[in-house]
Order: C-alpha cells, then structure tokens, then sequence
C-alpha cells in the first residue's frame, strides 16, 4: 500500500513537470501548433531601422501577423521584409500600404497596414508596393535643423 | 604543523595535483560503469519510482515556493524600474525571459544541490560506513547498479522537470504581482511575454541548461558520498563539497552555456 502513494506521488510528479512545459509552450511562448494556416507577403523598405524578426504585423491596430525574414535586396538596394499573414485575413486589397511604426515613444518597432481600394486582393507571394519606411530620429532632427538653417 | 624542505613542498604539490586528476578519472569510470555497466537488477523501475520520489517530489515543495516569491520579486523590480520609462506593460516579457533562460534552470539547480545532493550524498556516504555497500557486494549484488543508478537517474529526471515547475510557477507569481496588484493590463502582458518569447531558443535552451545541471549536480553528490572517507566527518565533509563543487560547477557551466547559447551577436 505504501509503494502505491509513492508511485501516485511520482507520477503526479511527472505530470506536473509536462504540464508546465505544456503551458511554458503555450502560454508563454505563445507556440501555435501547425503553421500552414499563414501566406505569405514581401514588401521593400528603403530603411527598416528597428524591425526585427517577430515583429508584429497589424491592421486597425490588430496583430494580423507577423515578420519572418529580413534581408537586403541586391538589386534595389532596400530591405525585404518577409511577413507571415493569418489566413483569415486575405481580404487585403493590392494598392495596400505597408508602414513602419512605433509603439510609443520609445517602444518596439512594428508594421501597420493599411487598406487600399481595389478590388483585386493580394495573394500568398505576393509583394506590396505602397511602402513607408521607419522614422529615423536623426534623419528628422537633420531636416529640422536644415530648415531652421535655411530659414535664417 | 610540520614544517617542510623546499623539494618536500614540490613533492606534496604533484601529489596533491595526481590526487585530483586520480578523483576526477575515478568519477568518470564511476559514472560510466553506473549508467552503463552490465548485469541487471530484479526491479530497477521500482528503485527508480522510489528514488524519483525522494529526489523529486520531496524537492517540490521548496521549489515552488522559492519560485513564487522569485517571480513576484522580480515583477516588483522589473515594474519600479519599467515605470521609469512609461513601460510597464514589458514586465511580463522581463520575467518571461529572465525565469526562463537564467534563473529558472540556476536557482533550480542551486537548490536542488543544497536539498537533494546533500541528501544523496550524506546517505550514500552513510551507507558505506556502516558498509551497507560492502555488504550488497558480499551477496553478490553490485551497489553502483542496486544503489548509485536509480539515484543518478532519478536525479536527470527531476531537475528538468523541477525546472519548469520553478518557470512557471514564478511567471505566475509575476503576473499575480503584476497584474492584480500593480494593475498592470492584463493582455498586454501576456501578449508582451509570448512576442518575446521563443519556443526553441528560450524555453527549449532553458530545458537544456537544467539537463546538463542535471548530469553535473547529481553525478557531483553521488560521488562525493561514494567516495568519502567512511567515518562520520568524511561524511559531513563529503556533503559539504557536494553543495560547494556543485553550486560553483551550476555557476560556472551556466556562463559557458549562456555564451554558446545567447553570445551569438
């Protein structure tokens, strides 16, 4: 009888250390099971400062995706972004505006998009054209500072 | 305390130099021939199950309470200096990330070497004085399979899952901080922490680091009490070094770790 709590013991034990993978998996890394349930976009960015990899991507603020590569293009010069689009979400019309936003002031980097009016939508592969490129602070204060410069 | 010509110093050096070479060549047969050594044993999953419960379940307790107070330590932190930034809303990714890849598998690991390897130590250097080992070897029943693998073993097996125990109980305890009384947003919290967080290389890497902690702490304090001096102060100095050698070889192999993992900048 004694052997049989020990063994109850351990195998609650057991379940506990899978448990709390199951939940570290799930809940903290937010892994989803399966991945065939995304397309796939490009757009080209003529500066994607602050980006990363995981990034999110959001329409109406809501997350819709999510970056999955960043590379430069050789031929263009400019930053590819690779980006993973929920399925549920293929009613983006092919005139939409990709952007590079901020979260706060000094917050993580994100993309936003923004619809377009056509009626043709864009399909996994796809590449959007209509980019604006991440807010460089420095670049801004050079501008002012011209400005003030040229104004005087 | 004698004193000691020159060449008599240089003689006790290299001796001292051999006897650890000696004790680390003997550790490592010992662990082989422990894991891997032939000639079975009639119920090695029920010495297993005991041992399991002992090393593991017995540990539980301290683990998950350390965890809670860890996790709802660090919330506080991470929040007073978040606030600082207008970013409170990070402090879930904060505790997600330091539990998981640092404190989880190290603090897990330094407490099991103080509860579980002492433990291991002291009894299995009990056991050999009052040759209790000598005596399974009289009968024809060799200790390192009946007596050091079940506990070698159990050991491998429970850190890990300690580990995770210890991960996720402190996130929680963060969030219970965090969120009910800092009032901290709920979602952003969460949905902050699984942006953050990767699957393979933070929570995957962190299992890795309490398995290699695993091998190294339990393999430390079964030797150690294998190896002691049988008398009562070999005892308590092998329980000793058990706690010491571990802790600094958990500390030690988690910079070497953390630098193969993480330092690839």
């Amino acid at each position: 009888m004694r052997i049989r709590t020990l063994e109850i013991g351990v195998g609650l034990f057991l379940l506990a250390g899978l448990l709390a993978l199951l939940l570290l998996s799930l809940r903290v890394s937010g892994l989803s099971v399966g991945h065939s349930d995304t397309y796939r976009l490009y757009a080209y960015f003529d500066n994607i400062a602050g980006l990363s990899v995981r990034s999110r991507v959001t329409m109406a603020g809501v997350t819709i995706g999510k970056v999955t590569a960043i590379d430069l293009d050789r031929d263009s010069y400019t930053g590819r972004v690779t980006m993973d689009i929920d399925q549920d979400v293929d009613i983006l019309p092919v005139d939409s505006t990709a952007l590079i936003l901020t979260a706060g002031l000094l917050g993580e980097k994100y993309i936003g998009i923004s619809v377009g009016g056509e009626e043709e939508m864009l399909a996994d592969g796809d590449t959007i054209r209509d980019t604006q490129s991440s807010l460089v602070l420095e670049e801004l204060i050079g501008k002012f500072l011209l400005n003030s410069v040229n104004k005087e | 305390m004698r004193r000691h010509s020159p060449l008599e110093r240089v003689r006790l050096l290299g001796r001292a130099g051999l006897d650890v070479v000696a004790a680390l060549g003997r550790s490592v047969l010992f662990l082989g021939h422990a894991l891997f050594g032939r000639g079975g044993i009639g119920d090695a999953l029920g010495l297993l199950v005991r041992q399991l419960y002992s090393v593991g379940v017995l540990s539980l307790a301290i683990v998950v309470v350390s965890g809670i107070f860890i996790g709802m330590v660090l919330s506080l932190q991470g929040y007073s200096i978040l606030s600082n930034y207008g970013s409170e809303q990070a402090v879930g990714q904060m505790i997600a990330l330091t539990l998981l890849r640092e404190l989880g598998p190290v603090v897990t690991a330094l407490l099991f070497a103080g509860r579980a390897g002492s433990a291991l130590a002291a009894e299995i250097g009990n056991m050999k004085a009052t040759e209790q080992l000598s005596s399974l070897e009289v009968i024809g029943v060799d200790p390192l399979k009946y007596v050091i693998a079940p506990r070698l073993w159990a050991g491998f097996i429970s850190l890990p899952l300690l580990t995770m125990i210890f991960s996720v109980v402190g996130i929680w305890g963060g969030a219970m901080v965090a969120v009910d009384w800092l009032g901290v947003y709920e979602g952003s919290f969460w949905s902050n922490m699984q942006n953050s967080v990767s699957f393979t290389s933070d929570v995957l890497n962190g299992v890795i680091k309490s398995l290699v902690f695993a091998l190294v702490v339990t393999w430390i304090a079964v030797f150690q009490g294998y190896d002691c001096e049988p008398t009562s102060e070999g005892i308590s100095r092998a329980t000793t070094r058990t706690v010491v050698y571990g802790s600094l070889a958990v500390l030690g192999l988690d910079f070497i770790l953390t630098a193969l993992m993480f330092g690839d900048f």
